[in-house]
């Protein structure tokens, strides 16, 4: 059915949560004319699971994703209720910002930020198929069968696709608890011959707030002096910054957990998809780890206002009841209500691995997929997939290249680089060990390394721009002080106070802080001039020089590395490469090579399963 | 595309380079058999089944150059995998160039070295360290040289990359816990257990980085220099160790042969004579050149032989310390035991890394070839020790012993975790580099094996 209603769209987002988001407002910023679809206007950017952003890799993620001009750490500024540095007794490749969202203004702050966007035209429905011609998708038909034409469609789906929602004994079909599920998208591209399949996730009830006695449970505050998201300045939300609380579960919260294991529809085995191993369900911890007598709970509020409380660490898809008796025996709990139970819900996801590198499919040309559809988990992996998958749409539609993020540049590449290589059996995380040029990609960082690339692209302002060239600027300028500044003996009280050896002969300041002990405050108390000195500076560029003194050596060792490993990474695989006719691979490498038909040898080294002899192989047929 | 690998035809001389009785010439390729067909005059080799061998001629336009016998081998049923035929022709060195320039006339190419190894590593006859472990085993020509090829062959090597890697890996999860799961209700690894578990596998490593200068001398043979005064018998006891019964000494200098190395085989150890040139020439040469020139050879061997005269010397005056000095193995052998002054011998029996012997008489020289061989602390259970041989392998050793040594000195300084792991992280790289590979899914399939993590 042809339609009166729209007129053809450069881009068509099909989804509104955090990837669909990005992507709709980042290629609205880059000017291409774009539709958002969602089957609910109220749910834009809603927070379907915990309401915080960041955390340990995470904080990394939305750094990066601001450091290029996107959204998500803004709208996480504007609606926090506690920020956190986490892991600051870690070296810096390691801190990571979290923050507590207010649930509510979260997703408000994000509708408010698209509609800012002339750019974006919204239609609430849901999205049945794609309209494809030779092998391009050029369009989709809506529930309504309204057919409406784009040059690119990004598939932001999320948990929505033939959604099932479980608690205990009973299950229903859903995208979120109290939201439909989307069916039709993936019959239709299974039938293309793409690989589908099933994950699945879990979420804890939600209880009372004033029910709950806060005396019982260990108070955690947010950081004293708040940093934020946002390299920009001053995204400070005017919202009062709440504490979450910390309790424990105990035998008896087990032992009735365990008196409804059986009305569990994982270990009945009616859900078949694969969850997360690092986010188990209370039921899967109490059974897995049994040996281990209680599990921490996070109990998180909601948001300023509301009285709803997350009681994180006890997801659960046992019956209501179970849930119930269980989270009344934990300290704290005695007289808990509940809101909402907990629930799994099972989804489909397509194997990632049919994917290229700019989150374009392999076998359809112009559709992208983004966020869990791609089998990841996480607010800030879905929002950064958008963000890429929005700027690529854009980029191929307008005729350039495409934009690649390396491993060596950003947690980011990481991801999609791990995704599209190595597919993933269980939702995929985002952890530091993930990346092995970690003490590179650091949050402090982020602007540093990708705001150019970002500016380049035409989203990053001009603003951004110049703060981080003032930040290399002074950086440099404090590093080349330090090392010309010399101490002799007068520093030598404070390195036997802080337990390091004391010095004999001049050292420079660059030097001793090169040591685990000292900090950068203990140097500059040593002479107060420096100290006053330092004062014309931006904090952030002292402590960028601190770090970069720090970690020298290792930041070299790294940048070494990120090197040697670029020359596979440029050696390219022509696509056409028959590798069935390549006796000497392994037969799992030949098959998996064949599947996934790696760009590059490095991309090649990353699939699992491929040794060192395949590819040694590989590189002898290449001519190397 | 189809893969553009040039797996043309290669020949190449199978057999040592040199004349014996025959020779073995070898082709590999598909078109390998048409080619010898065309310049055999005998059957028709292309109608002939596998692994079958075949009397003929190889013919020249008329002219006969040899008579062989041709052995058939077809794909895959060969060492390359591939079409293969193997010539058996007469040793002469003008047949076999003759021979390898009528093949590559009819279209096979000259193999460059190591190439048919090459080709059976491409046609997935072993993985990489297999492929190593070959050209060892052609290049092996005693018993344990042998064996260690023959271990690595069937994946010595790799087996025990696999221990280290997997104790690594066990290592920096305890450590990526603290990092990525520091919210987490989890305990963290003790320091002091940490430091252990480095100390264990440096001490491993150190083991290996050790056998290596066996693995490498039974390899290439052990470097023995035989040093002393002149006169002292240093010439008859290298004759008398070379092969008793040939020896033919004279008083007239260079009536002795003249080779550029001797070797001796002793209980399957190659034992190389450095520069024993320099003992058989002239005499009196020896005295002229001077102190400074023997301890540069010394320095090259691996065994000394310090060869003292107990007739005429006086082994009280000898300085043992520039010998032990230089940390490598030695044996005090007093000569000449049977005109022997009874002081000398008195002295011998106090010093336990010495020997008296009669050169001269073939007195003892068995027990000093027990000796050689102990002194090189050559484990006779080479068999279960993994020995590397390799200087690629070698080379990598180092530096994963490098990065170890980093972590500990990180670990007792109490530095964070992630640059800890940064440093195994790179000496699981290295062990990566030789054979198979590292992914950072292996450490979080460990966490989430042993540690109840996540919210």
């Amino acid at each position: 059915m042809s339609n009166n209603l729209f007129k053809k769209y450069d881009i068509i987002v099909i989804g509104g949560g955090h990837a669909g988001c990005e992507a709709a407002m980042v290629a609205a910023n880059l000017n291409s004319k774009v539709l958002m679809i969602t089957m609910n206007m109220n749910t834009i950017g809603q927070m379907s699971c915990n309401p915080a952003m960041g955390g340990v890799a995470k904080g990394q993620i939305v750094r990066e994703i601001d450091a290029l001009g996107g959204y998500s750490g803004i709208i996480a500024d504007k609606s926090t209720i506690q920020f956190r540095m986490l892991n600051l007794s870690k070296g810096a490749a390691m801190w990571s910002p979290r923050t507590q969202n207010d649930r509510m203004r979260f997703a408000e702050e994000w509708r408010l930020q698209l509609e800012t966007n002339g750019n974006i035209d919204f239609w609430q429905e849901t999205v049945k198929q794609f309209i494809i011609e030779r092998n391009n998708v050029i369009g989709v038909k809506t529930g309504l069968g309204i057919e409406i034409y784009a040059d690119a469609v990004i598939l932001a789906a999320g948990t929505f696709m033939n959604g099932t929602i479980h608690i205990g004994e009973k299950s229903f079909s859903g995208g979120r608890m109290g939201d439909r599920a989307s069916m039709g998208i993936t019959e239709q591209l299974s039938s293309l011959g793409f690989v589908a399949g099933k994950m699945k996730t879990g979420t804890p009830p939600r209880i009372d707030g004033r029910t709950l006695n806060y005396k019982l449970m260990e108070e955690q505050k947010g950081d004293k002096v708040a940093e934020q998201f946002s390299f920009l300045e001053n995204v400070k939300t005017d919202l009062k910054q709440k504490s979450c609380f910390i309790t424990y579960t105990n035998k008896s919260v087990h032992q009735e957990l365990l008196k409804g294991i059986d009305k569990s529809p994982m270990f009945c085995g009616r859900i078949k998809g694969f969850g997360p191993r690092y986010c188990p369900s209370i039921e899967d911890k109490i059974t897995r780890f049994a040996d281990k007598e209680r599990h921490q709970i996070f109990v998180e509020p909601e948001g300023e206002q509301t009285v709803e409380i997350y009681v994180n660490g006890f997801s659960s898809s046992l019956p209501e009841d179970v849930q119930y008796k269980s989270l009344i025996k934990i300290p704290g709990f005695e007289n808990a209500k509940m809101f909402r139970s907990g629930y799994a819900i099972e989804y489909d996801f397509f194997q990632p691995t049919q994917l290229k590198n700019t989150l374009e499919t392999k076998i359809l040309e112009n559709l992208y997929f983004a966020g869990q559809i791609n089998g990841t988990t996480g607010y800030e992996e879905a929002a950064c997939q958008g963000l890429m998958a929005g700027i690529n749409a854009h980029l191929k539609i307008n005729k350039k290249a495409p934009f690649i993020l390396k491993r060596s540049e950003a947690y980011i590449g990481v991801l999609i680089d791990d995704l599209i290589n190595k597919g993933t059996d269980e939702p995929y995380r985002m952890f530091t060990s993930r990346a092995e040029f970690r003490i590179l990609l650091r949050q402090d960082n982020a602007d540093i390394r990708l705001t150019e690339k970002g500016y380049n692209l035409g989203l990053a302002s001009k603003n951004r721009l110049d703060n981080v060239r003032i930040k290399i600027e002074e950086t440099n300028k404090i590093i080349s002080i330090l090392k010309k500044k010399k101490f002799s003996s007068e520093i030598n009280s404070i390195l036997k106070e802080k337990q390091t050896s004391i010095i004999k002969e001049k050292q420079s300041a660059y030097k001793l802080l090169k040591r685990p002990e000292l900090k950068i405050e203990d140097i500059l108390n040593c002479d107060l001039d420096l100290k006053t000195s330092f004062k014309e500076y931006n904090q952030d560029s002292l402590t960028q020089a601190y770090i970069q003194i720090k970690y020298e050596n290792y930041i070299e060792k790294e940048k070494e590395l990120a090197q040697k490993t670029i020359k596979f990474e440029e050696l390219s695989i022509p696509s056409n490469f028959v590798y069935t006719k390549v006796k000497g691979l392994s037969t799992e490498g030949r098959e998996k090579l064949n599947d996934i038909k790696p760009p590059t040898i490095g991309s090649a080294s990353r699939i699992s399963g491929i040794s060192a002899s395949d590819i040694s192989i590989l590189l002898l047929y290449l001519g190397r | 595309m189809l893969p553009k690998l040039e797996l043309n035809t290669i020949v190449a001389l199978a057999s040592a380079q040199g004349s014996g009785a025959i020779s073995l010439i070898r082709l590999s390729g598909k078109d390998s058999i048409e080619i010898i067909n065309k310049i055999f005059k005998g059957k028709d080799l292309t109608k002939q089944k596998p692994n079958t061998i075949h009397f003929g001629f190889i013919k020249e336009e008329n002219e006969v150059i040899d008579e062989v016998l041709v052995s058939i081998f077809k794909a895959p049923n060969s060492f390359t995998k591939e079409n293969s035929v193997e010539i058996t022709c007469h040793g002469s060195s003008y047949i076999i160039q003759k021979i390898i320039e009528l093949l590559i006339k009819q279209g096979a190419r000259l193999a460059a070295p190591g190439e048919f190894t090459k080709r059976a590593f491409i046609n997935g006859r072993f993985d990489l360290t297999q492929a190593e472990a070959i050209a060892d085993l052609i290049a092996s020509d005693t018993q344990i040289s042998h064996n260690i090829a023959m271990n690595n062959l069937r994946g010595g090597i790799s087996k025990k990359i696999n221990e280290f890697r997997n104790q690594l890996i066990n290592f920096a999860s305890l450590l990526e816990l603290e990092l990525d799961f520091s919210e987490e209700d989890v305990e963290f690894a003790d320091r002091n257990q940490l430091i252990n578990i480095i100390n264990e596998l440096t001490k491993e490593i150190k083991t290996i980085l050790d056998g290596f200068k066996l693995g490498n001398a039974v390899k290439k043979g052990v470097p023995v220099v035989i040093v002393g005064k002149p006169n002292v018998g240093k010439s008859t006891l290298l004759n008398v160790l070379l092969n008793e019964e040939r020896a033919i000494v004279s008083d007239i200098p260079g009536t002795t042969r003249d080779f550029i190395e001797d070797q001796i085989n002793i209980e399957g150890i190659n034992f190389r004579f450095v520069d024993t040139a320099g003992i058989r020439k002239a005499k009196d040469k020896i005295e002229a050149i001077g102190i400074d020139r023997t301890f540069e050879k010394m320095k090259k061997a691996s065994l000394i032989l310090y060869l003292l005269d107990l007739e005429n010397g006086n082994a009280q005056n000898i300085n043992l310390e520039q010998i032990t000095n230089l940390n490598i193995p030695y044996i005090i052998i007093g000569n000449k035991l049977d005109k022997a002054n009874v002081d000398n011998i008195k002295y011998f029996n106090k010093n336990k890394d010495s020997l008296l012997i009669s050169a001269y008489k073939n007195q003892n020289i068995d027990k000093l070839k027990k000796l050689m061989i102990k002194k090189l602390g050559i484990n006779q259970n080479y068999e279960s020790h993994t020995i590397i041989s390799n200087a690629r392998h070698y080379d990598i050793f180092i530096k994963i012993n490098q990065s170890l040594n980093e972590v500990l000195s990180n670990l007792k300084q109490n530095i964070t975790s992630e640059l800890i792991v940064s440093d195994i992280r790179i000496a699981l790289n290295y062990l990566g580099e030789i054979t198979g590979e590292i992914t950072t899914d292996d450490l979080l399939d460990n966490i989430f094996s042993k540690f109840c993590i996540g919210k």
